[in-house]
This record gives structure tokens, C-alpha cells and sequence, in this order.
């Protein structure tokens, strides 16, 4: 088909693609800005930035004036972030742990055994829970979780001890890695549920059918059909909930003792995590430890990105199929 | 499973269904369920298994342990299929059990604080230790509303725009937007806190609305390009020949009849993005901070918001605090779900076409 367009078309269409690309520019402008103001961080401190553990800044307020003394001061200042990358990677995993099977149980259910009258309700349900505000999961973590979570550290370090992530130098559960994981992990099923939900109700009815004229059970049908056609969707869905898990700010700083050491007792009241370290430590930051913080964030504007440019060009590969 | 499929096609022909469950076998399942609760009970007091969660791993290990012996003449394919159904089930409770508990603590100890004023007096002349007859949280409400606006004005002709790029126009980056557009969904908050700081609030010296507004405006795009996108996809390509076959060019085609077409979808569009950001809190930390007054001018200074009010009035640590801050959770909560319903009453357009969807979906349950 030979399209001729006219001079409004051409201006229209020019309109449209500038719109458009805005979005696209947008994310150029948001990498370009944080590189610009990180500059002196990762010129001065290096790679070291992202493996040393140590977090001291001697300094001024952000907006108010700076006098010389307390400049030169700065100086002194070191920043790295190490142990705050390690932890936010142990809360995600931690939270994508316990998230997946969650996710992919609901969903099936919700799918294929839910009964009639409730599947609606179930749905919006899920499409409520998912506009949740993160803030609220917090809340409800610290007032109504922390106890049960408790609970569970305790049984736990308690049986599994033995094990070296489950063991704990002192008995102090809460706001610990495990308890944040698993607010962590409610906050993400919704996302990764209703993903899997989808994926698994685009199913080809024929071949679901296959299943049962060849004498095959529910369970059967879904083990050899449904799971197989669901993978990579249920895995692009992981991965945009672990996008969330990763850049989650304000229920992780509810939730999780920030301290700056690498530890592997998921149980101990000590963690790490880049997002809610930048929304603690921005209030009372100094001029150099804000561009050390835009350094953190840059780093966790690169870790998401990746994670999700992976969710979602096995979203788009996996379209076109269905 | 209880009736067949297609039935749909010839309404008024119900087929009789032997197989399907009677009121007694519900009764009978309802009250097997009973009492394995009271067992799951019983368990939780003599064995280590305690509280809540305890007695549901004893109730589903119950209810597992029956599903074993009911089918175990049935062989062991049967019997793995039953007991799949019941961790299924389980693992949905299980997911479904943290939000109910999110939903009846928020109302359980959100509504104490709630009086007419707390809609509309701010915290200037109150503490947060206050009685909870004084003081309230207008000045966040108003703040909160402002800057989605902001944030509203900017996105929806963008995310319209990027749109119909991805719909009408189908230029050369239509896969590259479309990538861009869905990996800019996972921007964490806070990264589009920082730039905004590092942008607006830097430059003009001071936090702000505007700058609060610019950050939500940051990760509302995604979800209104996204979901206009969809909407549009939605529009039958009968109209759009119609439209050319009437003499339109592409443009009035586009903005005549293919926009007004789904304009219930495109305002949508914007609600769900509203309902994604109103709730956001860790940029508006970075952007507009926190007040205790109105401000009704976005660019005059710190604003306060509904999530920063939550966070402050939490962090506050009181018991007073406390509860101010579940009822600010209660009102953000019911406006999250407001505007979420009111999105979902109109998409009546987008769901008149949906529903073939979920009609086919209804059907494949139906078989299974």
C-alpha cells in the first residue's frame, strides 16, 4: 500500500513522534543528570565506590551557605556503598524467594480452580492490592507484621541455626533482612501474580483440551501445558517484581535496621539497601554527600534498568505468540 | 467443570446437569472444613505450632492429609491432583491473607482519628499529640492534590501522545518507545526524586510543589502511555477506513474519530496513572518535603502531602501520631481505591471489549 500523506499529516505525525519521544528523552535526561552530578564522587573515589564499606561525611547543610572551614572539612568525607548493594540484592532475593511460588500458586488458582462466582472478585482484588501504596505496606509491617515475622526469625534460627545464614550472634529479629523480605515479598506479589494470571489465561484452550481427551488430570493439563506456555511470561513478571523489590524506597526504610557492614545473618538486625539509605541519609546530607548519594542512585538507576530492559524484552518477544 | 461450554450460544436451553454440587454435598464440604479448623485448633494448643499462622500450616496439612486418604483408591495421579488443588488454594490464601489484613488494619485503626475537621484544618495550631478534635490533615490532602495535577497536566497529552505514536503513526522507534516506555516503568521512586532534586529543586534553591508534581509526573508516564496505548489498540480499524474512506486524512482521522472514539479510555488512562503516584512518598521526601500549613502555591516553598504527612506523623513515634497517621493511610487508601473504581466505571468502553476476553477466559475455566 502506497501512503501518501499530506502537509498537515506530515506536521501531525511530527507532533505525535515528538510526544513520543519525549519519554525516551526523558530517560536520557535522567541517566545524563545523575552522571553529571555523581561526576565527583566516582572521579574521586572510583570503583571503590561500589566495593568499599564505608559511609563518613564531615560537613554543611545543602541549601544553607558554606563556610571555608567547613568545606575543606569534606575532604575527610569517604563514600562507598558496598554493603548497602549486597543487602538490597538479599531483601529482593529474599522477597522474590518467598514471591514466586506465591504468585504462580495464586495465579494458577485464581485461573483454573477459583470458583466461578469469586474469580471476579479475586481479580479486582488483585488490582486493588497492586495499587496499595508501598508507604501503607510499611506501616502495616512495623505495626501487625514485625510480631509474626518475629515469630518466624525466632523458629527459624531456632531449628535451622545449624545453617550458617540462619545463625545469629545476638537475638534481636526485628527490622532485620528476613522480616523486610517478607513485607518485601507481599508488597511484590501483586505485581508478579497478576502478570503470571495473565500470561496463564492466554493459554490455548486447544491444547489444555489435548490434555484432558487424552485422560490426563486438572494437575496434568497444567504441568505439561500451562506451566511450559507460562515460563517466560511468569519470568519477565519475576523480574519486574524484583525491579520493584530492588528500587523500593519508603518500606524498606520502615522496615530495615540500615547499618553499614557486610553481614550474612539474614536474621540479625542489620541490613542493608541503596534506595532507603539515599531517603535516610538525604535530610541532614552535605553538598559532597549528595552527589555521593546521586552516585547511589545512579547505581540503582543502572541495576533496575537492566532487570527491567530484561522483564521487558521477554515481555515484548513473548507478545506477538500469543 | 459443572457445564458445558457454549451453552452461551443457545440461551434458554439450560442442559441437566447430574454432576454438579448438590446443597448437601456443600453442606457436608462446609462443615468437614469446620471442623478440620477445630482440629487445626486443638493442634495449635497441645504441638509448638501457635497463633494464627500455625494454625493454618495445621490446617493445611490436615486437609492434605484427608485429600491423600479420600483418593487413595483413586491411584497416585488422581491423588497428586487433588492434593496440587489444595496447595494451589493454599498458596492463593496465603498470598491473599497480607492485603485483607493491610485493608481491615488500615479501617480498624484509621477511623479513630476521623472528624469532620480532620478534612480540613492543618497542623499549624496542633500537635501531634493533640486530641484527635483538633488539628487534621487538609493542608495534605490539598498539597497531595496539587501536585498530582501538576503531575496530570504534564503526562496526559505525553502519554496520549506516545500513544497514538505507537498506534497511529507506527513510526520507525515504535519498538524502541514501547521498550523505553515499559523499562521506564521500573524507575525506582527515589532515582526520580533525585533527578528532580538535582533539576528543579537545586537550581531554584528551594523544595517546592512544582518540583513534587515534576518527580510524580516522572513515574505517572509510563503507566498513562502504556495504558493509552492500550486503549487505542482497542479501536476497531473499520473506523479508521471509514474515517479515510470519507476523504480524512490521517490527522482528522486520528483526532476525529479514533480519539473521541475512546475518550472514557484516554481519561482512564489518567486516573490509573493518578492512582499509581498519589500514594508515592520517597520522592516527594526529596522534592517537596513537608508542611504544616496550606500552601496553594506550587512554587512557594516546602508542601505538604498525604504520604509525607503519614511519614511524619509515624515517624513522630506517639501513640496520637500513630493513629493520625493510619487515618491519613485510611483517606489515601479510599482515594488509591476511588479513583481506581472510578478509572475502572470509565473504561466502559475498553471493558465492552474486554469482556470477550473474559468471556473466553470464563469459557476455558468452564472446561477445566
Amino acid at each position: 500500500m502506497v501512503v501518501v500523506y499530506s502537509r498537515a499529516d506530515k506536521i501531525f505525525r511530527r507532533i505525535v513522534t515528538a510526544g513520543a519521544l519525549t519519554s525516551l528523552m526523558l530517560l536520557g535526561l535522567i541517566a545524563a543528570f545523575l552522571i553529571f552530578r555523581s561526576w565527583d564522587t566516582f572521579s574521586q573515589f572510583g570503583f571503590k565506590f561500589i566495593t568499599g564499606s564505608e559511609w563518613f561525611s564531615a560537613g554543611e547543610d545543602p541549601l544553607g551557605g558554606a563556610t571555608t572551614a567547613l568545606v575543606e572539612a569534606q575532604d575527610a568525607s569517604v563514600f562507598s556503598i558496598g554493603p548497602m548493594i549486597v543487602g538490597s540484592l538479599v531483601v529482593a532475593l529474599i522477597a522474590m524467594f518467598l514471591a514466586v511460588p506465591l504468585s504462580v500458586g495464586g495465579a494458577l488458582y485464581i485461573e483454573f480452580y477459583a470458583p466461578k462466582g469469586i474469580y471476579r472478585v479475586l481479580v479486582t482484588l488483585l488490582d486493588l492490592a497492586a495499587a496499595i501504596p508501598s508507604l501503607i505496606f510499611g506501616l502495616w509491617g512495623i505495626q501487625i507484621f514485625t510480631p509474626i515475622g518475629v515469630r518466624w526469625a525466632t523458629l527459624l534460627n531456632d531449628r535451622l541455626g545449624f545453617i550458617p545464614i540462619f545463625s545469629v550472634e545476638f537475638e534481636n529479629f526485628a527490622r532485620s533482612p528476613f522480616v523486610a523480605g517478607c513485607v518485601l515479598a507481599a508488597l511484590v506479589v501483586p505485581i508478579t501474580t497478576s502478570v503470571a494470571r495473565e500470561v496463564y489465561s492466554r493459554t490455548p484452550r486447544d491444547l489444555i483440551d489435548t490434555c484432558f481427551a487424552l485422560g490426563g488430570t486438572k494437575w496434568g493439563a497444567i504441568r505439561s501445558v500451562v506451566i511450559p506456555y507460562g515460563k517466560s511470561g511468569v519470568i519477565a513478571g519475576a523480574m519486574l517484581g524484583l525491579g520493584r523489590a530492588l528500587g523500593e524506597t519508603v518500606a524498606i526504610y520502615l522496615m530495615l535496621n540500615l547499618v553499614f557492614d557486610y553481614s550474612n545473618e539474614i536474621l540479625d538486625s542489620a541490613g542493608g539497601n541503596v534506595a532507603s539509605m539515599i531517603a535516610l541519609k538525604f535530610g541532614e546530607a552535605t553538598d559532597k554527600e549528595i552527589s555521593a548519594l546521586i552516585a547511589a542512585g545512579l547505581v540503582l538507576f543502572v541495576i533496575t534498568l537492566i532487570v527491567n530492559m530484561i522483564a521487558s524484552s521477554i515481555v515484548q518477544r513473548s507478545t506477538p505468540r500469543a | 467443570m459443572n457445564s458445558v461450554p457454549a451453552v452461551d450460544q443457545y440461551p434458554g436451553v439450560e442442559p441437566l446437569r447430574p454432576w454438579a454440587v448438590t446443597r448437601s454435598t456443600r453442606l457436608k464440604n462446609l462443615s468437614r472444613l469446620a471442623v478440620f479448623a477445630f482440629v487445626a485448633f486443638l493442634v495449635t494448643i497441645i504441638t509448638p505450632l501457635a497463633k494464627f499462622d500455625g494454625w493454618a500450616v495445621a490446617f493445611l496439612l490436615i486437609n492434605v492429609a484427608w485429600v491423600v486418604g479420600q483418593n487413595s483408591r483413586l491411584g497416585a495421579k488422581e491423588r497428586r491432583d487433588a492434593v496440587l488443588r489444595v496447595v494451589f488454594t493454599s498458596l492463593a490464601v496465603v498470598a491473599f491473607v497480607p492485603w485483607l489484613s493491610i485493608f481491615v488494619t488500615v479501617l480498624l485503626k484509621g477511623y479513630r482519628a476521623i472528624y469532620p475537621g480532620y478534612f480540613f484544618s492543618d497542623m499549624r495550631t496542633s500537635t501531634p499529640e493533640d486530641e484527635f478534635n483538633i488539628g487534621g490533615a487538609g493542608h495534605a490532602i490539598v498539597g497531595s492534590l496539587i501536585m498530582v495535577a501538576i503531575a496530570t497536566v504534564i503526562t496526559l497529552p505525553l502519554g496520549i501522545l506516545s500513544g497514538i505514536y505507537l498506534t497511529e503513526v507506527r513510526g520507525r522507534m515504535t519498538f524502541l518507545v514501547r521498550f523505553i516506555v515499559q523499562s521506564m516503568a521500573g524507575v525506582p521512586s527515589v532515582v526520580a526524586g533525585l533527578f528532580i532534586f538535582t533539576t528543579v529543586v537545586q537550581p531554584m534553591g528551594k523544595y517546592s510543589g512544582m518540583a513534587g508534581g515534576l518527580a510524580l509526573a516522572v513515574l505517572m508516564l509510563p503507566t498513562v502511555s502504556r495504558t493509552a496505548e492500550e486503549v487505542l489498540k482497542l479501536v476497531p480499524d473499520d473506523l479508521r477506513s471509514a474515517g479515510y474512506a470519507l476523504g480524512a486524512r490521517q490527522w482528522r482521522t486520528a483526532i476525529m474519530v479514533v480519539l473521541p472514539t475512546v475518550k472514557s479510555g484516554l481519561i482512564t488512562a489518567g486516573i490509573l496513572g493518578i492512582a499509581r503516584v498519589i500514594g508515592e512518598t520517597a520522592p516527594l521526601l526529596l522534592t517537596s518535603l513537608n508542611t504544616n500549613g496550606f500552601v496553594w502555591n506550587p512554587a512557594g516553598g516546602t508542601v505538604a502531602s498525604l504520604p509525607t504527612y503519614i511519614f511524619s506523623m509515624f515517624m513522630y513515634g506517639t501513640e496520637y501520631s500513630a493513629a493520625r497517621a493510619w487515618t491519613g493511610s485510611l483517606v489515601l487508601l479510599v482515594l488509591v481505591f476511588g479513583f481506581f473504581t472510578l478509572a475502572r466505571r470509565l473504561g466502559a468502553t475498553a471493558a465492552q471489549t474486554a469482556k470477550t476476553d473474559s468471556r473466553k477466559a470464563r469459557n476455558l475455566k468452564k472446561k477445566s
